[in-house]
């Protein structure tokens, strides 16, 4: 009884966070977001997975968060906040009602189609992957696109982990989500880098 | 000795070592060696057979366990991964004169070695995941350090990471299909899912926008070779999948999506082929529309459908490396791939244009070139299944050839008293002629990979039946 309280609370803070990751300007609170998100799905994940499988995903994100994290502190750019607007926010948060609603919408159904996964496990895992593919749709921005795809992969990780407990697999995928964590942050640096042909068109 | 050891542990450490310790072009040589070596190794010496050299015996040993799981490449695999080294063997060659030989062949060994492992894994729809790792490391031969990153790249980053979940997702799904094959709503929810993961993996129709901004983005070989590797390794999974599932192996609808989508794809790159003002793009529908053949030859409901994408599948390798090396020397010498910037060029770089040009053509099927053979026996299966969706080939063809045409107009556009030079190296240019009579070689004789043709299937033992 305890626990399931706590894994609909985590579905409820997993909502919060994908508000503040949609519609978050700061990367700091973008990526400290993204390291909760990994906390809260690492409590679903134990649901259906040994604690130390679990473990090992956690790690394994919170190892992502802070590749991205030091890549982009050395980052000099413009602040993201400056050209913010308070109408910006508007467009995320009913984002966020939508990926609410679909999950609400679709998760009994999903528990019907595949029983004993549990209600709050496929609904933190549609949040987080409704919240990735949201993020992809509205942003170019290299670092949140990351983001949406790490959230993405973490929502279905979710549910891949209550069918699919081979320890290969488990490994594999946080392989996969380090790989994407360090590709990120290559094109972070990438991004960053002028370009010779950038430098000679500011010289002329 | 292990087989997973030589072909995927070793071309691993291999990459990592030419990263580390070898600098220059010098890492070209390395690692197309090796790559040939490999080549070699897997085309004659059987896997699981033991052999006696001199007063030595030996046997590779077919399977390794790993974290509960094995890596299996047997008997049957030796030809395939044979072909799949000895192109890898061509491009990392080729790359001695791109000026990135050391991150090509460096990354380009690591992509090898887990597309390999893909094939190897079992249960193999954990190949998934590999297929995935393989994309990422792709990413850095794409964009370097000191270039922005562009759309393209990053579309495709995000499709072939949706497309993991998908698959997975699926397999886990088609598992539940055959243990209750009537249950209609589950066997269509795994084959959305599958439709969807393979729609993202193979660049589907509208899902394959990021090829042409990649190759318009990014440098020509490295595109080329990407082009070339994931389709390829995405047709053996793909495969995989029919000749593991009975039901989707004989469901006539799927093969007439798979087909469709296949037409879609080959018609629609032909026709925007043929009014793109830019080379490298010209490039990205070509894979394209070869991709889609892929699909159409999978499709097929005969019992030639495997030999024919096989078939399809050995001159790819040679057709982009060769137009992919031709774009690469162009592409150095101006400052972009667009009509406008590379007018008149034949007149300096008469090998690398003509080099372009006979690629090209083969990709359009033109007769004596290696494109020719496979599109032939295509085009006669399809034709006495269904006119209307060979017209609709015919027509993709038709485009890729006009924009050849096209294409070589704009190369020989030169100035009236603009002299003719000579710009490749001897290297460069042996190569060209090489790969040019490669071309030739397999159109003319493809009976020559007629023992390749036949054992190559054999990986398959549901579908050859």
């Amino acid at each position: 009884m305890v626990e399931a309280v706590i894994s609909w609370l985590v579905v409820i803070l997993i909502w919060f966070a994908a508000i503040f990751l949609l519609s978050g300007r700061d990367w700091r609170v973008q990526l400290a977001v993204m390291a909760f998100q990994y906390l809260a799905a690492f409590w679903l994940i134990t649901r259906h997975l040994p604690f130390a499988m679990a473990s090992a995903k956690l790690v394994a994100g919170w190892m992502v968060v802070a590749s991205l994290g030091m890549t982009r502190i050395s980052l000099i750019q413009v602040d993201e906040q400056a050209s913010f607007r308070a109408q910006d926010r508007f467009f995320p948060l009913t984002l966020a009602g939508v990926v609410a609603v679909v999950t609400a919408g679709a998760s009994p159904r999903i528990e019907a189609v595949i029983p004993g996964i549990g209600l709050p496990v496929i609904a933190g895992s549609l949040l987080l992957v409704g919240t990735g593919l949201m993020q992809l749709g509205i942003t170019s921005n290299i670092l949140r696109i990351i983001l949406g795809l790490l959230s993405l992969l973490m929502g279905f990780e979710i549910i891949y982990s209550a069918v699919e407990s081979s320890i290969l697999v488990a490994g594999l995928l946080a392989v996969t989500n380090l790989a994407l964590g360090l590709v990120g942050s290559y094109l972070l640096m990438a991004e960053a880098t002028p370009s010779s042909e950038l430098e000679e068109d500011l010289l002329t | 000795m292990n087989a997973a050891l030589i072909w995927i542990i070793l071309p691993m450490l291999g990459g990592i070592a030419v990263l580390f310790f070898v600098r220059g072009r010098s890492s070209a040589w390395i690692g197309g060696s090796l790559a040939a070596l490999l080549s070699v190794i897997a085309l004659i010496i059987p896997i699981d057979r033991a052999l006696l050299l001199g007063s030595i015996s030996f046997k590779i040993s077919p399977s390794i366990q790993v974290l509960g799981r094995s890596f299996i490449l047997n008997t049957a695999d030796g030809p395939l991964v044979g072909l799949i080294y000895g192109v890898a063997s061509i491009w990392f060659f080729g790359s001695e004169r791109s000026g990135k030989a050391h991150r090509f062949v460096s990354l380009g060994l690591m992509v090898i070695s887990l597309l390999t492992a893909s094939i190897a894994v079992e249960p193999f729809l954990f190949a998934a995941l590999l297929l995935e790792m393989a994309a990422m490391l792709v990413v850095p031969l794409l964009v370097p350090l000191d270039q922005k990153p562009g759309r393209g790249v990053i579309r495709f980053l995000i499709f072939q990471t949706m497309a993991m979940p998908f698959i997975l997702f699926s397999g886990w799904m088609l598992a539940g299909v055959e243990v209750s094959p009537g249950d209609i709503g589950l066997t269509t929810q795994a084959g959305t899912m599958l439709g969807l993961g393979f729609a993202f993996l193979f660049a589907i129709f509208p899902l394959y926008s990021w090829i042409p901004l990649l190759s318009e983005e990014t440098n020509p070989y490295a595109t080329g070779f990407l082009l070339w590797a994931l389709p390829t390794f995405t047709v053996i999974f793909g495969l995989g999948f029919l000749d593991r599932y009975g039901w989707l192996r004989t469901s006539g609808q799927l093969a007439a999506a798979i087909q469709i989508a296949g037409v879609l794809m080959t018609a629609s790159a032909g026709i925007f082929a043929s009014t793109q003002n830019h080379i490298g793009r010209m490039l990205g529908y070509g894979a394209i529309a070869e991709t889609g053949l892929f699909l159409i030859a999978m499709g097929l409901r005969s019992a030639q459908a495997l030999d024919t994408t096989f078939l399809l599948l050995l001159p790819r390798g040679v057709e982009f490396a060769v137009w992919s090396l031709g774009l690469n020397l162009l592409v150095q010498s101006r400052p972009s791939l667009r009509f406008g910037d590379v007018k008149g060029i034949a007149r300096q770089y008469p090998l690398a244009c003509t080099a372009i040009i006979f690629a090209h053509l083969s990709v359009t099927g033109l007769p004596t070139l290696a494109g020719f053979p496979p599109r032939l026996a295509l085009l006669h299966i399809l034709s006495s299944q269904s006119v209307m969706l060979s017209f609709w080939v015919f027509l993709g063809m038709l485009g890729l050839l006009t924009g050849a045409i096209r294409t070589l107009a704009v190369f020989v556009m030169a100035e009236e008293d603009t002299p003719w030079n000579w710009s490749e190296s001897p290297i460069e240019s042996g190569m060209l002629v090489l790969g040019v009579l490669a071309l030739f070689m397999l159109g003319m004789l493809p009976q020559v990979l007629q023992p390749l043709v036949v054992r190559l299937p054999l990986i398959f033992e549901h579908l050859i039946q």
